[in-house]
């Protein structure tokens, strides 16, 4: 098995190679050839693995590679692969070949074509690399190998200089959040000894107890800090309230990324990291509680802008940004298998939306404005049911994926009792109201109504070719049925013996208790308050923006504030622009002046090097040429070393 | 009787292998007409890689369990020839397979260089095949006797190559500076092994180990005027071998004089010599000295850190220049022995066979770029090379980010475990010295790669060097060095385990 765990990642990575060095000489049609076969490899193992691991019930964990031994402590490449690992795996390489085989289409006439391929293949193989790591370097590995893949290609049109804002400030950002995970590792390095996860987690309770003081006179709870430190770099990862700010702007590059990175597998890498590190967080509340709260606000206010949003793209970019909430709120309650089902059901149904807006976009000439859409019905009928399939999916209409997960986080967010909770419950639960509103407002104004595009646009209207639809039927269909899962998933025993929950947090096993198979559980769905406020803000949308469009204009001419703010996303953007962008700025010209042009430049550096320079003039003459000035040096090497021993040793 | 000559003989037969071979290439080349010199170049090769097969064959192994000779005890690993004169162990054996590899790489890429200069002859072949076997014979040697032996067929072997252009005046000059330099540090080194054996009446290494014990040199306060005075003329020969500061001084004249070829033979093999032989004498012979030899080692690497960096920064000529970066490794060399820990050793056997190789690929690089009646030995002659030769600039790069100890290149693993090693003996001071001067180095280096990426060829250069073909072997042999580089830095964990381990047997 080890050589399949192996091939996994290093499939993906040999067609990264390939077409990334070689792509010139192997052509469009090789290089995409090599990628997908590199994927396609890399997921039907990974399926392998899944039977392997899951059904059989085996877990592995072992260092592949030692790296280095540095005063006793190894620095590995390693496997840890359980149930968690097994179905990340899956999900990752399954959505990234489904992207692949999308961007066939997509990216049909870009000079980068090859390029692309390599980028996305190198972005399976980071992202295998950090799901399947078994240590906190290779993790931190796997997570900054990713940051930079999403870099890149955020940045892929790289002529546009929107896309290289967006990318430079994902880029940014994202070094905030690494910031704190850098030293939650440092952290753990240096309290624990060692790197290794089950190591780590065998001496939590022997560090219980421990208070560091960082700031003096303040004394914290050793673990606490080491939580929050590594949930700052899942909020950078993951894209969560204030570090949020990087994930609407990434959209400047290509779909398929969109569906891939900023989607379905690297913005759930933070969750993916708090579950694989529950014992840590299992044990401060505090910890929990701030995870909870922060993904409160995320899921309610960023769903709040989705509503005001014109982009196709931003649409679905705030609703991840809502549902990663969602996710991290679960985390919060200690329901690790609810948030992590969540992140299943999300994966396949918001790459569905991401790539059949892609699809609107290919056919709407790269027109992204909705308000410039309507009535795709009718030209597009595979795109229009899938996309239908993944709304419905994504506002938990019972029976589809998103319901079963949604459900289980809102019930086990109601069962929490840790501080916030209760926000954290009414949070979520309006947010429900709000995701169904902003989806079905997107659906409506593009698949229904009148049609708002010009002649040219609409006269080329036609559905997208055979590599687009196959992968949104492709992911439809888990969209539908992964929801299922739920028995096993969540109140199963799928994550026993991964994640680890205190018994004192009991959001998880009251939600087991009232618990009583699928249709029991959509049976109580229909008739909880998620399901009215889900068909609610359906109805308020299909009403507003289908029958009467006046409703619309009266409610934003009356709450034009109310717009305004959420047109200036709360002022988070200008504010990091002003203080945060421009003070750096400020700070670092004058450090510029001070520090580096004076004292760096001015006296260290070309001081230093003239100093150098000067000696090195000087010294040279030694070498003379002439064979007796050699021979006496070494006669005056020979006396310098016979005085030492007689004179020096002595006393 | 008879049974312990053929054990001794099957000890050392990869030395009485290639004696033979060297000897065969001489005489064979005498009825080989011009054109068919490529068969002594073949013949020399094979000479080298059959030898170091039969090293590779034969290593660990140790089959005449009945000789008296042979160590029994378990965790000792080492047979004994020759009346206890040579030595077979791990280090040695790992030390002459590294000696013959690049042996035979340098083989490769001086073929089209000493074509181009009628040097193509049975005489560079034998004298090469006779250098490698006086190194061969150094690394093994356990007694002082036959360390010098073996010294000095390595050192007149290398006289004659520098000089193996009779009528090139620099070249000469190079060789004169070099014998008698050479000839003056192999009479200190011989009077110390003088007083050494006059006092202890031993010849052979582990006698004298003895000896040093029981003369208390260890205790604190001790004091042995004997044995100071010959350790002092000892580290003189050792330092001109190494080519440490203040002894370093043929070092840029003779590699300047010399044909590149041959300044690639002294600027790579030799030094693991070196080192076989300070770790035979120093630390095998004379360890219980180790806190008097430790604080010249430590003026030694002082000074050549300063002055191997400091001047390298002043050369045009590439070839100068990297004499002095020489000058400055080889500090890093005394720095790793003196902190006199299996770590430091191991960090230096590794450090030593990571710059043999850079320094391969370094001067092959010279060599690729010289044509017939052009020595590209200047730094200017690097100009625009990324334009003329893409690859080849490329791996360029990553010999000299190796050198200057720029990650992910070795180098910088390599200069890491030095300086661990530094500060583990409670040495930091030298260490943040270390570092410093290494900085003051990797100016110069950065200012090879941005000559070679920024700075435009000139047009004569250009036209120049149209119609100059490099062999492909050359090619594929670089650039199989330059990635070695690269992978061992990524990767450097299976070479530094064997390193410590080949340490660790050797110390018992």
């Amino acid at each position: 098995m080890e050589n399949i765990y192996l091939a996994i990642p290093l499939s993906a990575l040999f067609g990264s190679i390939l077409a990334g060095l070689f792509g010139r000489q192997l052509g469009r049609m090789l290089s995409h050839t090599v990628t997908i076969l590199g994927v396609a490899l890399a997921c039907v193992l990974s399926l392998v693995v899944f039977n392997h691991i899951v059904l059989d019930g085996n877990t592995y964990n072992g260092a592949v590679y030692t790296w280095a031994v540095i005063e006793g402590i190894q620095f590995e490449i390693g496997f840890l692969i359980d149930n968690l690992t097994a179905m990340m795996m899956v999900v990752v390489t399954f959505v990234s070949l489904m992207v692949h085989i999308y961007t066939i289409a997509y990216m049909h006439d870009d000079p980068g074509y090859q390029r692309f391929f390599s980028y996305i293949s190198l972005f399976t193989f980071s992202m295998l690399m950090l799901v399947m790591s078994n240590n906190f370097l290779q993790l931190f590995f796997g997570w900054e190998a990713v940051g930079l893949v999403s870099y890149l290609l955020i940045g892929f049109w790289f002529k546009k200089d929107t896309a290289i804002f967006a990318n430079m400030k994902a880029f940014l950002v994202n070094r905030v959040g690494d910031f704190g995970f850098l030293l939650g590792i440092a952290a753990i390095y240096v309290h624990f000894g060692t790197l290794d996860y089950v190591e780590v987690f065998k001496q939590v309770p022997n560090l219980l107890d421990v208070t560091v003081t960082v700031i003096p006179g303040e004394e914290w709870s050793l673990m606490t800090l080491i939580a929050i430190l590594l949930f700052i770099g899942a909020m950078g990862k993951s894209a969560q309230v204030p570090l949020h700010v990087w994930l609407p702007d990434s959209m400047e590059g290509p779909t398929p990324i969109s569906a891939l990175i900023h989607a379905a597998t690297m913005v759930t890498a933070g969750i993916f990291m708090v579950s694989r590190m529950s014992p840590i967080f299992e044990v401060s509340d505090t910890a929990l509680s701030v995870v909870m709260i922060i993904g409160a606000i995320t899921a309610f206010f960023m769903g709040l802008i989705g509503i005001i949003q014109n982009d196709i793209k931003r649409v679905v970019a705030y609703s991840t940004l809502s549902q990663l909430g969602y996710m991290t709120v679960a985390l919060g309650a200690s329901a690790y298998s609810a948030g992590l089902f969540h992140l299943m059901t999300h994966a396949f149904f918001k790459a569905l939306l991401f790539l059949a807006a892609g699809s609107v976009i290919i056919a709407m000439h790269h027109e992204q404005d909705i308000r410039k859409m309507g009535g795709l019905k009718k030209y597009m009928p595979i795109t229009y049911w899938t996309s239908l399939i993944g709304s419905l999916a994504l506002i938990g209409f019972p029976g589809f994926a998103g319901f079963f997960s949604k459900d289980s986080i809102v019930e086990s967010v109601h069962a929490s009792n840790l501080a916030g909770a209760e926000f954290a419950y009414w949070m979520v639960l309006l947010g429900v109201f709000v995701t169904a509103f902003y989806s079905f407002r997107m659906f409506f104004l593009v698949f229904h109504g009148k049609e708002r595009m010009d002649e040219h646009t609409r006269s080329h209207l036609k559905e997208s070719p055979l590599t687009v639809t196959i992968p949104l039927i492709a992911l439809a269909i888990p969209s539908v049925i992964a929801g299922y899962f739920i028995d096993p998933i969540v109140v199963g025993d799928f994550f026993k013996g991964v994640v680890f929950v205190d018994p004192a947090h009991t959001a998880i096993a009251e939600l087991k208790e009232g618990y009583h198979g699928v249709f029991s559980f959509m049976l109580h769905g229909i008739m909880a308050p998620p399901f009215w406020l889900a068909m609610s803000g359906l109805g308020l949308a299909w009403y507003i923006y289908l029958k009467n469009d006046a409703l619309a204009h009266f409610a934003y001419n009356k709450f034009r504030w109310m717009h305004t703010i959420l047109d200036k996303k709360y002022g988070m953007d200008s504010f990091n622009q002003v203080v945060f962008a421009g003070g750096a700025i400020a700070l670092g010209k004058l450090l510029w002046r001070v520090g580096d042009r004076f004292l760096i430049d001015g006296l260290i550096v070309n001081g230093s090097a003239k100093a150098v320079g000067f000696f090195s003039g000087i010294l040279r003459r030694i070498q003379t040429g002439y064979m007796y000035h050699y021979a006496f040096s070494m006669i005056l090497g020979v006396l310098v070393i016979l005085t030492w021993f007689i004179f020096g040793s002595k006393g | 009787m008879t049974e312990t000559i053929m054990s001794d003989i099957s000890r050392a037969l990869p030395e009485i292998f290639l004696l033979v071979a060297a000897f065969s290439v001489l005489l064979l080349d005498l009825f080989l007409s011009k054109s068919m010199k490529i068969v002594t170049f073949l013949l020399a090769q094979l000479s080298l890689l059959t030898t170091a097969w039969l090293v590779y064959n034969r290593m660990g192994v140790e089959s005449i369990a009945t000789s008296a000779t042979v160590n029994n005890v378990e965790s000792v690993q080492y047979a004994l020839a020759f009346s206890n004169m040579y030595i077979k162990d791990a280090l040695s054996d790992l030390l002459k397979i590294a000696m013959l590899l690049i042996g035979s790489a340098g083989f490769i890429y001086t073929r089209q260089y000493l074509r181009d200069r009628n040097m193509f002859s049975g005489e560079y072949y034998a004298l090469v095949l006779f250098a490698i076997l006086g190194m061969m014979i150094m690394v093994s040697a356990n007694s002082m006797l036959l360390i010098y032996l073996g010294l000095e067929l390595l050192s007149l072997s290398m006289y004659a190559l520098v000089a193996l252009q009779r009528n090139n005046g620099r070249a000469s000059e190079a060789a004169m500076k070099y014998f008698v330099l050479g000839a003056i540090a192999s009479g200190m080194l011989l009077y110390g092994m003088s007083i050494i054996y006059g006092l202890s009446g031993h010849l052979d290494l582990t006698g004298i180990a003895e000896y040093v014990k029981s003369s208390g040199m260890t205790k604190a306060g001790s004091f042995d005027l004997g044995l100071l005075l010959g350790l002092s003329f000892i580290l003189v020969g050792l330092g001109f071998k190494l080519g440490v500061a203040p002894f370093h001084m043929w070092i840029p004249d003779v590699y300047d004089g010399a044909p590149t070829a041959v300044t690639q033979l002294i600027g790579t093999i030799p030094k693991l010599a070196a080192f076989g032989m300070v770790f035979r004498l120093l630390v095998e012979g004379l360890g219980d000295m180790q806190t008097s030899w430790q604080q010249i080692l430590i003026l030694l690497a002082v000074l050549s850190l300063a002055i191997g960096n400091i001047i390298a920064i002043a050369q045009t000529n590439l070839k100068r220049m990297l004499a002095y970066s020489t000058i400055a490794h080889m500090g890093f060399v005394a720095m790793g022995i003196l902190a006199g820990s299996n770590m430091g050793y191991s960090a230096t056997l590794f450090y030593t066979i990571v710059y043999a190789l850079t320094a391969l690929g370094g001067f092959a690089v010279i060599m690729m770029l010289s044509r017939k009646g052009y020595e590209a030995d200047q730094l200017s002659d690097l100009k625009g090379l990324s334009q003329r030769h893409p690859w080849m600039a490329f791996m360029m790069m990553i010999i000299l980010f190796s050198m200057a100890g720029v990650p992910p290149t070795v180098g910088f693993y390599a200069k890491m475990m030095v300086i661990q090693s530094v500060v583990d003996a409670n040495l930091a001071w030298l260490a943040v010295y270390a570092v410093i001067l290494s900085v003051v180095g990797a100016y110069y280096y950065l200012r090879a790669i941005k000559i070679m990426y920024f700075d435009k060829a000139d047009t004569e250069t250009t036209q120049a060097e149209t119609g100059h073909k490099i062999g492909l072997d050359s090619h594929i042999l670089l650039s199989a060095n330059g990635l070695s580089l690269l992978a061992l830095g990524i990767m450097p964990g299976a070479l530094m385990a064997t390193c410590v381990a080949v340490i660790n047997v050797t110390m018992k």
